[in-house]
Formats: structure tokens, C-alpha cells, sequence
């Protein structure tokens, strides 16, 4: 093949390729499994209340009444807000879970997130590299490791101030390491392939190796690995801010809640168990989902390598 | 085995250190310790004094040397709240966590091998299906609200179980219980994907045709070749419990490491902080020494390299 000549371009090719690669993802798959079907439809119900909800529940979870101090569940005698009861002060349990969904939603999501991405890069070019360089990650990340989490957590959140910001950024550092080491074991293995030697031979730059041959393989498992971590960095941010150093008033999340609900727990147990079923029910989804992930990961990971394959086979045509 | 013991032991020496720049920089987030050292209420005077004597008006190279020197001496000054040094606050109170922590990691186990094996010789029937919930539903479930619904339902509800204090063996169930809740789930799910490789290996599909009980084939042939991710991961969540620790102490006051921490935090005791990262760093890391040695105790090929 020669370089003056264009490449031409197969629409019908692509198409099917694009037909198959869909066929291969587990979209099609998710439809099949009821579990995870579920599970899916429960975490964007979450979400979406969340989103939706929340601004429009902030003012009446913000509502006190005295009258309503203690209300018990399960009766609709003030509306449907109070079906989940009230708590010491009269607020509605249900506006208030609304609220701490968005909040508690928010930052697992966003811990998840920057942990995955930060990890991630630097666990790649870790592994591309070797090396000191690979070497010295290592031993942050051990280092990070060494720590228990909740300790490190509770250490820097007594120093800094309790806020959304800080809890995130503190949630994502502790969970760096899970990201690095999968993204570096993987990189291992994936740089020593034939497509990763095709592309260095026609003159790719080692970030351009990384982004188009190694990211796109590496990201299935990365997924996979959030969806886990996402119950678990919820679990955790929960438990800072039932300590006392996660979040605070104003801000709420589920972990809050449940810390305030405690106070009276022998008084009304609707305070402690509702926020703590929300969480149950949210991690359980996501659980089940990443779960469900990991079964029926190889399909995926069979299609993006295919995908990949073809590409580079393209690319040396 | 030297050889990988001693490249262990340089990796524990590096993380070593990096715990201490961690301790010293916590110190350093927010400025002068003097304001984290000091009661909230202490006068201008007090933190000028306080940073004379203890160098902190001095450069950062020469700070970190000196503070080095303190931490090797295990000297992080006084505790605010109980009085007396805060080295002396956290070590006193390991202990009482050690013990919950090796009650707790050996009746996990204790769980986690049968249930786990059970699911591995029956892949994808009921009781491996069930046995994935459990474990899907013990990492779903907050350890503080685990705890939290335990003393609702059992000691308050039901009066079988006292709320708090260490009186009686009742009052271990539900702090054993919720230090159990995560690591328990996680385990049986890696002994179940240890099983399931070593029971169709070669030597004991070997086995199985000389007719061997499935128990021998389970726990003689399958369970020994699939002990060490088995003792990795249970390495991993013993150094985590400080975690549960922590909860632990905040939702049944237990004495221990994680009541000095919590009391540490609601007094802004800073010291103590500083003393229990620095501490409980140094016990991750003899912990995971410990683990290196059962390593080689329990495969002669770590032994002979």
C-alpha cells in the first residue's frame, strides 16, 4: 500500500463492525438479565430523583415542626412527605433522604470518578513506562495502602474543613491505589502486543500508544472496578460523616442522617433505619450491577480488543 | 526466601517513611500546629511560646529532621485530653484492639472457608447463588448502621444483648459481629474463586478419580493449594478492621484504638491523631511482615527461592 494512494473508506464495513460491536457489548446482554436489569433501573431511579428531587424537597426537609417532632411512619394524617415519618425536630424523613441522595450521590460519584481518572492515568503510564518511574508509583501507592483508610480519612478531615471538596478529594486519594495497580497490571501485559509494536513501528509517541491502544482495552475493567467501588466510597463517605468529620449541616448526605437519627434511636428507629436502608438499597444496585459486570465481562473485553484488532489492521493496510 | 523477605522488608522501610511524611505534613496542612496542638481558646502568647519550644519557628528542612527524631522516639507530644503522652494513649489502648481484631479475623475464617469452599463445589447451584448474595448483601450494608440496627433489634427491642461495655462474653457478639460484616463477604467470594481453580486442577481431578472423599478433596488436596490468596486478602481486611475499630468504638464505646481515635476527634486532640497514624501504620506494616512469613510456611516454593 502506498501512501499517496487515500485509503478508501467501506461504509458497509463499518456499519457491520459498528452492528457486531453493539451486538457484543452488554447492553443487549443487560436486557437479558432481570437481576441486573433491575439494578440498573434502581440506580437511575435514584439518580434521577436525586437530580429532580432534590432541589425541589430541599425547602420542606428543611421544614421544622413541632407538632410533627417523632411522627411515626407509614401514615398518610400530614401527606405523603411524612409517610416516612419525621424526625427530633419535625423535618420529613422522606424530603430529607431526597436531599442526602443528591449529596451522597454527588460524592461517591465524584470520588469514583477523579480516583478512576487520576488512577488510571497514572497507572498506565506507570506500567508503559517502568522503570523508576514505575517504581516510585508503586511505592505511593503502598504507601497509600498502608494507612487504613478510614484512619488516613480521619486524619486529614480533623486537619481540613469538613466540606464537600475536601471529602471527596480525601475519598479518592485512598482509593487511588485499586485503580493504579489494575490499569499497571493490564498496561503490562497489553504493551508487549503485537498491535501496541505495530503502532510504535509507525512512529506513534508513547502518550498516543497509550491513549488509542492501551486505554480503550484497559477501560472495560476500570468500569467494572468503579461500579464496585461505588458502593464501597458510599459506604465510606457515609461513615466519615457519621463520625462527625465527613459532611455537616447544611450539607446533608445519608450518613448524616443516620448519625442524627441515632440520638433518639430508642425513641424513633425510623430516623436510623430509613437512611440507612437508602444506602442499602443503593450499594446492593450497585453491587449487583458490577457483579453482573464482572460475569459477562470477557464478551466486552473479547469485542473492544476486536474492535482494536481491526482498527490497527486498518491502520497497516 | 531471604531475598524476597529482605525486598519485603526494604518496601515496608520505604512506606515506613512515607507514613511519617504523611504525619508531618497532616501537622502542616493547615499552617502552624500550634492551632491544632493548642485548645481552641489558647492566646497568641501561648502559640508564639508553644512554636519557640517546639522549633516550629524554624525552617522546614530543620523541622522535619527534628521531628524525625521525635517520631523515632516515639515522642509526639502530650495528649490534651488524657494527660500524658500521646505514644503512650495509643499503645496503651492496642491492645484491646488486637484481641477484638484476632476474635473477629478468626471466627471470619472460621465462615468464610466453608461457605466459600460449599459454593465452589457446587458452582452456579442454589447454594452458590445464595451464598454470592450473602456476600453481595455483607458489602452493600454500612458497618456503623449494621451496628446501630444490632443494638435496636437486639438489645433494645429484644433485651438479649447489653448496648455497650465489655461485662459479659454477650457484649462481644455485636462488635465481633460488625467488625465481621465486610471481611467476612469479600472472603468467602476469594475462597470460593481460590476453590474453584485448584478443584479443577489436575491433581485433585487426580484424586477424585482414586476416589476420595470430597471432603479430603476439599480441604486436604484443594484448600492448602488455595491458601495464599486466602491468607492475602484475610491480611488485607485484618489491617483494615482498625477501620471497623473505629466504628466499632464510636457505636458501642469498646475501649481500644478506635475509642482513643473518636475521643481524639471530638476533643481535637491533635496529638493523639498523629501518634495513631503513625502507630497503626507501623502495625499494618508488621502485619503484613507476619503475612509474608505464613506465606513461606505455607508454600515451600516462597521457602526454597
Amino acid at each position: 500500500m502506498y501512501l499517496t494512494q487515500p485509503i478508501p473508506a467501506s461504509p458497509a464495513s463499518t456499519g457491520a463492525r459498528i452492528k457486531a460491536y453493539f451486538a457484543q457489548t452488554r447492553l443487549s446482554l443487560l436486557v437479558r438479565s432481570p437481576i441486573a436489569l433491575i439494578s440498573a433501573l434502581v440506580l437511575i431511579a435514584l439518580v434521577l430523583i436525586a437530580v429532580i428531587g432534590a432541589p425541589l424537597a430541599l425547602e420542606t426537609a428543611n421544614f421544622q415542626s413541632l407538632r410533627l417532632r417523632f411522627f411515626p411512619p407509614f401514615s398518610l394524617e400530614h401527606g405523603w412527605i411524612y409517610v416516612l415519618g419525621a424526625d427530633g425536630l419535625g423535618r420529613s424523613m422522606l424530603a430529607q433522604l431526597i436531599v442526602g441522595a443528591r449529596t451522597s450521590f454527588i460524592v461517591a460519584g465524584a470520588a469514583v470518578g477523579l480516583a478512576a481518572v487520576v488512577g488510571t492515568s497514572i497507572g498506565m503510564i506507570s506500567g508503559f513506562v517502568g522503570g523508576w518511574v514505575d517504581a516510585a508509583l508503586m511505592r505511593v501507592s503502598d504507601i497509600i495502602v498502608t494507612v487504613p483508610s478510614l484512619l488516613l480519612a480521619l486524619a486529614v478531615l480533623f486537619v481540613l474543613e469538613p466540606s464537600i471538596f475536601n471529602l471527596v478529594a480525601v475519598l479518592a486519594v485512598s482509593r487511588l491505589p485499586i485503580y493504579l495497580r489494575v490499569a499497571r497490571a493490564q498496561t503490562l501485559e497489553l504493551r508487549e502486543r503485537v498491535f501496541v509494536e505495530a503502532s510504535r513501528a509507525i512512529g506513534a509517541t508513547n502518550l498516543r500508544i497509550i491513549w488509542r491502544d492501551i486505554r480503550p482495552l484497559v477501560l472495560p475493567t476500570v468500569m467494572t472496578v468503579s461500579m464496585l467501588e461505588l458502593a464501597s466510597v458510599m459506604l465510606a463517605a457515609a461513615g466519615l460523616s457519621f463520625l462527625g468529620v465527613g459532611l455537616q449541616r447544611p450539607d446533608v448526605d445519608w450518613g448524616t442522617i443516620v448519625s442524627e437519627g441515632r440520638e433518639y434511636l430508642t425513641r424513633a428507629w425510623w430516623a436510623t433505619v430509613f437512611p440507612g436502608m437508602a444506602i442499602v438499597i443503593t450499594a446492593l444496585a450497585a453491587n449487583f450491577l458490577s457483579n453482573w459486570l464482572r460475569a459477562s465481562g470477557d464478551p466486552l473485553q473479547a469485542g473492544a480488543l476486536a474492535a482494536a484488532t481491526a482498527r490497527q489492521e486498518d491502520a497497516l493496510k | 526466601m531471604l531475598k524476597f523477605l529482605s525486598l519485603r522488608l526494604t518496601t515496608s522501610l520505604i512506606a515506613l517513611a512515607g507514613v511519617m511524611v504523611i504525619v508531618f505534613f497532616l501537622a502542616r496542612l493547615t499552617g502552624s500546629p500550634a492551632t491544632l496542638y493548642l485548645p481552641a481558646d489558647a492566646s497568641v502568647e501561648m502559640m508564639e511560646a508553644f512554636n519557640r519550644q517546639f522549633g516550629y519557628d524554624q525552617p522546614i528542612p530543620q523541622q522535619f529532621a527534628q521531628f524525625v527524631g521525635n517520631v523515632l522516639r516515639l515522642d509526639f507530644g502530650q495528649s490534651l485530653y488524657q494527660q500524658r503522652p500521646a505514644a503512650v494513649a495509643v499503645l496503651s489502648a492496642m491492645p484491646q484492639t488486637i484481641l477484638l481484631a484476632a476474635v473477629a479475623m478468626a471466627l471470619t475464617l472460621l465462615a468464610a472457608i466453608p461457605l466459600g469452599t460449599v459454593a465452589a463445589l457446587h458452582p452456579h447451584s442454589v447454594q452458590d447463588r445464595l451464598i454470592t448474595l450473602f456476600s453481595l448483601l455483607t458489602a452493600s450494608i454500612p458497618d456503623f448502621w449494621f451496628a446501630l440496627v444490632g443494638v435496636l433489634v437486639l438489645s433494645v427491642n429484644l433485651g438479649l444483648l447489653p448496648t455497650s461495655g465489655q461485662a459479659s462474653l454477650l457484649s462481644w457478639i455485636l462488635p465481633v459481629a460488625t467488625l465481621m460484616l465486610h471481611p467476612v463477604g469479600v472472603l468467602t467470594q476469594v475462597v470460593r474463586g481460590a476453590m474453584l481453580e485448584t478443584l479443577n486442577a489436575g491433581y485433585v481431578q487426580n484424586a477424585r478419580a482414586r476416589g476420595y472423599s470430597w471432603k479430603r478433596l476439599a480441604f486436604r488436596h484443594a484448600l492448602r493449594n488455595a491458601a495464599l490468596p486466602i491468607i492475602t486478602v484475610a491480611g488485607d481486611r485484618a489491617g483494615g478492621m482498625v477501620n471497623g475499630a473505629v466504628i466499632v468504638s464510636a457505636v458501642f464505646a469498646w475501649p481500644g484504638i478506635g475509642q482513643v481515635l473518636v475521643d481524639a476527634v471530638y476533643n481535637r486532640d491533635f496529638a493523639v491523631i498523629q501518634a495513631g497514624v503513625f502507630v497503626v501504620g507501623i502495625a499494618v506494616i508488621l502485619l503484613n511482615f507476619l503475612v509474608d512469613l505464613i506465606y513461606a510456611a505455607a508454600d515451600p516454593r516462597i521457602r526454597i527461592s
